[in-house]
């Protein structure tokens, strides 16, 4: 169970993480500025297991890695979105950050709501309603499954 | 049936047929990592356990988001690649040339039919000449440089023909801006574009790109464009049937044909703070501005100084209005020193900077504060891209820049 922070139509990698933070050594540095231009308390209000929810497009923009990262630093169990931009979808699997195709959630939840996630039945629960999601291709869920990029490349060597 | 051109760029890559919507493994032509991402990728790659790139001759580093330093902490960046660089033999490093997606094809790298990664989303730009290029972030660049592959999906394809000749004014800009307000910002996302028809055949190579480089803002995975004379000629390679054959075939399957007239099509603006908030320049007259940029890898080229030079030739920038003009590469420079382009630009007043990517990224080289407006020629007007999330940021052509610099308010250019 985790609280929902729901954003807009097409938020940019700009809008996740803005370019000045990038130059921060570690994302441990950067994640306090998270979402700086849209909600700047979202690092102080987001607790481990919350969820990010999106309509179209979410992660358009540059294909900066930090964006996905400092969502996972913060603690945040999944974005669900109706859709992602290419790189930030690709980014977010390759370091271990759930990413979830749900067409209907999106227009039927508030900010601040509750909501649950099943990975494995490929389902999320809000205001007492299950909402269906999009799998993963085989390719990502196993990367996922190992944790990211990382995990499972060290995995095939063994 | 018949192939679109980015299953003919795949299938040869993978020496088999492909169809949209395969995934396969693709082995990898070129990579290109710039600045910003090299500290983070030896981490990663560090972290994967690689004792060598797979081939360092086909990976070039490329320093241009920071170049020159305007922070004491960019220097980790230049010593991390090049401690990268030493440890691994890579040799093709350009720590001052140029902008990397103006340089990777300047500079003789990517050829028609290459399939190419570059840790940054405007990567789509190759596809100018008749390359699969797209951005990746640094982990999986990582494990790229490990291993020369990388799993792709076989994308659909979004057929876009231009037909006829483009008004005096209409930059191939103005086209692609047109083409990202009515697909959207998410109009094209995990899909190739494919430019064709007379209008296109009659583009520069120079002026592909600038559509080529943009792609990425409708959500395009790639964008690609069928060599020509003018591809070979500026590759430098001989012009054969396997460079032609890379064209749409007739019967090839799209999701979506989408036709334009070059006569019908005007100058236009990228309002804030959406790429694909596309309005007519003549619906904006008399906005007032506090700058113009005319520079980034989408409109830094040499025909794009020229053009500016042709507005702006015996004029003065509008008091109170900044102009930077930053070229695209070293080589672009030089030619615009040489043709007498820099010196009408000059003349008229403009900030003229070394090649980079400083003022698009936001970084250094005229940043903007709150309540600024700036028309600038770059790819992205999203809030906070070029200083303070406060200041509003206008896409448009460099001949509608350059106009707009001269009046110190948004104008059309003069034919």
């Amino acid at each position: 169970m985790g609280k929902i922070f729901r954003f807009h139509n097409d938020v940019d990698t700009d809008q996740i993480i803005a370019s000045q933070y990038l130059l921060f050594p570690t994302i441990e540095e950067m994640k306090s500025h998270t979402f700086e231009s849209l909600d700047p308390a979202f690092p102080e209000k987001v607790r481990p297991g919350d969820f990010v929810v999106a309509g179209e497009n979410f992660g358009c923009g540059s294909s900066r890695e930090q964006a996905p990262s400092v969502l996972k630093a913060l603690g945040v169990e999944a974005v669900v979105a109706k859709s992602f931009a290419r790189i930030f979808y690709r980014n977010a699997i390759n370091i271990g950050l759930p990413v979830i195709v749900c067409r209907e959630l999106y227009d039927e939840v508030e900010d601040g709501q509750e909501m649950t996630l099943d990975m494995q039945a490929g389902t999320v629960t809000a205001g007492g309603k299950a909402y269906a999601c999009t799998r993963l291709p085989e390719k990502m869920q196993e990367i996922l499954n190992q944790g990211g990029l990382i995990a499972s490349l060290n995995r095939e060597g063994e | 049936m018949g192939k679109t051109v980015i299953e003919k760029i795949i299938g040869r890559n993978m020496g088999r047929e492909v169809r949209a919507g395969e995934i396969v493994t693709v082995n990898v032509d070129w990579v290109m990592v710039h600045d910003i991402f090299t500290p983070f990728l030896a981490e990663k790659f560090a972290e994967m356990g690689f004792e060598k790139v797979w081939d360092p001759d086909r990976v070039v580093f490329v320093y241009d988001h920071m170049v020159p330093a305007s922070q004491v902490d960019d220097i980790r960046h230049f010593r991390a690649g090049d401690a990268f660089a030493e440890t691994y033999g890579i040799t093709h490093v350009h720590r001052s040339d140029g902008i990397c997606h103006q340089l990777m094809t300047e500079a003789g790298y990517v050829k028609p039919g290459d399939v190419v990664f570059g840790t940054d989303s405007h990567t789509t730009t190759y596809g100018c000449v008749g390359a699969f290029s797209t951005g990746v972030g640094y982990t999986e660049m990582a494990s790229i440089l490990g291993t020369g592959t990388l799993w792709v999906k076989v994308p659909e394809t979004i057929r876009v023909e231009v037909e006829g000749t483009l008004p005096a004014g209409v930059a191939s800009k103005d086209v692609i801006l047109r083409l990202l307000g009515d697909l959207r910002a998410d109009g094209a996302t995990y899909q190739a574009l494919e430019f064709a028809g007379s209008t296109i055949e009659a583009m520069s190579v120079a002026s592909r790109m600038a559509m080529s480089n943009m792609a990425v803002e409708c959500g395009a995975k790639c964008a690609v464009f069928t060599p020509d004379a003018k591809t070979a000629a500026y590759c430098g390679i001989p012009l054969t049937e396997r460079e032609t054959s890379l064209a749409g075939d007739p019967d090839a399957r799209y999701a979506r044909v989408i036709r334009y007239r070059a006569e019908e099509l005007e100058p236009v603006l990228a309002c804030p703070s959406q790429v694909d908030n596309i309005h007519p320049v003549k619906e904006r007259l008399g906005t007032p501005v506090d700058q113009v940029f005319i520079g980034s890898c989408t409109n830094g080229r040499l025909e794009d100084l020229q053009a500016a030079a042709r507005q702006l030739k015996g004029k003065k920038v509008a008091p109170f209005v900044k102009l930077i003009v930053t070229p695209a590469s070293r080589k672009v420079y030089r030619d615009a020193l040489a043709d007498g382009t820099l010196a009408v630009l000059a003349e008229a007043g403009a900030m003229i900077t070394h090649p980079g990517c400083g003022l698009c990224c936001g970084r250094a080289g005229g940043i903007l504060s709150d309540g600024e407006r700036v028309v600038a020629t770059n790819n992205r007007n999203f809030l906070g891209r070029m200083g303070s999330s406060k200041v509003e940021i206008y896409l448009a052509s460099p001949a509608t820049a350059a106009a707009t610099a001269a009046a110190g308010v948004i104008s059309l250019p003069e034919e």
